[in-house]
């Protein structure tokens, strides 16, 4: 079955294995992934703006709260960063997923590895940013609490999931269309405006905040994000969002993926 | 200069016919540019909604500057991302020994050989924006004109910028996402730089100078603008352009195509 492992020992020594595979592929080019950190800096340029925007106009937060959400949203954004359906879209393409498909594992499992081992070769680009603008802001320095910081990275952490399963659910339109990345680019243009990524939700018009909420794109930046930074975030209501759309999401992704499989030919095969 | 300007023609021609191949991408592009004013329009909104206002730019003035940044990266999407991407792959793939064998410029070759007419809605509601804005500002036609020429220089610096990021592939072969970068720090163009703080102004100024692509060019517009400013956009982008010249052949000297 799909996305079950047959028994819980072997699916944690073949996660392990992945993981450590793609970890020392990730690593391997170091150069390349810095560059991908540093090509994320949308949100730190929205943090200068909104820091001076708050200390001269009366908006819902102030500049140092300002600034620490938008580190917060950096780091966020930096740990789910997803791009499965560009990899999946050439393999059906050019016919590679046939080999995979004869492996005795679902293919999904090597893109979410990958991405997951990702996370850790990026991670001290990461710190190192974040770092330099704590210095350079040290007026928002302060760690989260312990507390804090675990709840946020489960949230990140569920964000992640949840963008992945949305993102692989577009890359099964690979099966019928040649540009399954045109959605994703599209999904992207409004994930960038309404996931809080330009701005937390809190200095949005009400009516726009409340419609939102309804999307599942404040659940992937914007509540991780604040809660990170402590911000009252009604939680279960994040999480019910979360695992809600995350199953639909699910069921849409397994329907297609039968579908699809029936309607896949492979290229050259 | 002459037989540039037919090879130009041919190479836009035959670029032209092949992606109208795909009419329904251009659809797509166009919904996607409209998707992508409407997030911009937005996050201004956002900022001049409860009275606040960038220090020194009004509402429509702020537009300007937005307008200028559609425009830019209407360009980008038409001319730059198609040439200037491909760079790392010729020189991956060594096929950027033909391009050199032909008798012509190849720093030409590589950035003019295609055209993609999918950034043509983002040039357009650009200008749409700028229009709006300036009549609702009562611009004079001719202030329009003077923003031209501090445009095209933006134009040249950012081609110059992204060409010689381009032409460092020939070092490390697989940089596809170092012209990612550069395109993540020029988001910052879409607000008038004075809306930055200090810091962030001197960097985009001196070190990435998106200042100069959409703010000089607003300013102009405006009739805001500084001799300086305007003398500094010219000759940064005549400085830059050559820099890329030099650039290239320098790199070339480096060149040892793909099997050899």
């Amino acid at each position: 079955m799909a996305f079950r492992f047959p028994n819980l020992r072997r699916g944690f020594a073949i996660a392990r294995v992945l993981l450590s595979v793609y970890y020392a592929y990730m690593v391997e080019y170091r150069a390349e992934l810095m560059f991908w950190v540093l090509s994320g800096t949308f949100p730190l340029i929205f943090m200068g703006l909104w820091a001076k925007a708050a200390e001269g106009g009366q908006f819902a937060l102030d500049s140092a709260t300002f600034i620490r959400y938008f580190l917060a949203v950096f780091w966020v954004r930096q740990l789910t960063v997803v791009w499965v359906v560009w990899e999946f879209e050439r393999e059906v393409n050019e016919g590679k997923l046939s080999p995979f498909l004869l492996q005795p594992i679902d293919p999904v499992w090597r893109h979410f590895f990958s991405h997951v081992s990702e996370r850790f070769a990026r991670l001290p680009f990461i710190a190192v940013l974040v770092g330099l603008f704590l210095w350079l802001y040290p007026q928002a320095a302060g760690l989260p609490s312990p507390g804090q910081f675990i709840l946020g990275l489960i949230a990140t952490a569920l964000a992640f999931c949840l963008r992945f399963i949305i993102q692989y659910t577009f890359a099964m339109m690979a099966f019928w269309t040649e540009r399954a990345s045109a959605i994703e680019q599209f999904w992207y243009l409004i994930y960038t405006f309404l996931s809080g990524m330009i701005a937390p939700l809190a200095v949005f018009p009400e009516a726009v905040q409340k419609v939102v909420l309804w999307t599942p794109f404040p659940y992937l930046i914007y509540v991780p994000a604040n809660i990170l930074i402590g911000q009252p975030t009604d939680m279960l209501q994040g999480l019910l969002a979360m695992v809600g759309w995350g199953l639909l999401f699910l069921a849409l992704n397994r329907w297609l993926w039968r579908q699809g499989l029936r309607q896949y030919s492979g290229m050259g095969a | 200069m002459q037989r540039y300007w037919r090879v130009l023609k041919l190479f836009w021609s035959t670029a032209i016919a092949a992606e109208l191949e795909y009419r329904l991408n251009f659809v797509i592009a166009a919904v996607s540019s409209l998707g992508g004013l409407i997030g911009s329009l937005f996050g201004l909104f956002l900022f001049y909604r409860t009275g606040y206002e960038f220090p020194g730019w009004s509402w429509e003035e702020a537009l300007v500057v937005l307008g200028a940044f559609t425009m830019l990266q209407g360009f980008s999407a038409t001319v730059l991302a198609p040439n200037l991407n491909r760079i790392v792959r010729q020189v991956e793939q060594g096929t950027l020994d033909f391009v050199l064998l032909k008798p012509i410029s190849s720093q030409f070759w590589l950035s003019t050989r295609t055209f993609s007419p999918w950034g043509l809605p983002d040039l357009i509601f650009g200008l749409i924006m700028i229009a709006y804005a300036g009549t609702r500002l009562g611009l004079h036609p001719a202030a329009y004109g003077l923003g031209i020429p501090p445009l095209l220089f933006g134009f040249i610096s950012l081609y110059s910028l992204w060409f010689m990021l381009g032409a460092t592939s020939i070092w490390f072969v697989k940089i596809y996402n170092v012209t990612e970068v550069l395109r993540g720090l020029l988001e910052a163009g879409r607000f008038p730089i004075g809306a930055y703080p200090v810091a962030y102004r001197i960097f985009f100024t001196f070190v990435i100078p998106v200042a100069f692509l959409t703010t000089v060019p607003a300013q102009a517009m405006l009739g805001q603008g500084h001799w300086g400013w305007l003398l500094g956009a010219a000759g940064l982008s005549l400085l830059l352009l050559q820099l890329s010249r030099w650039f290239w052949q320098f790199a070339l000297l480096f060149y040892t195509s793909a099997s050899s």
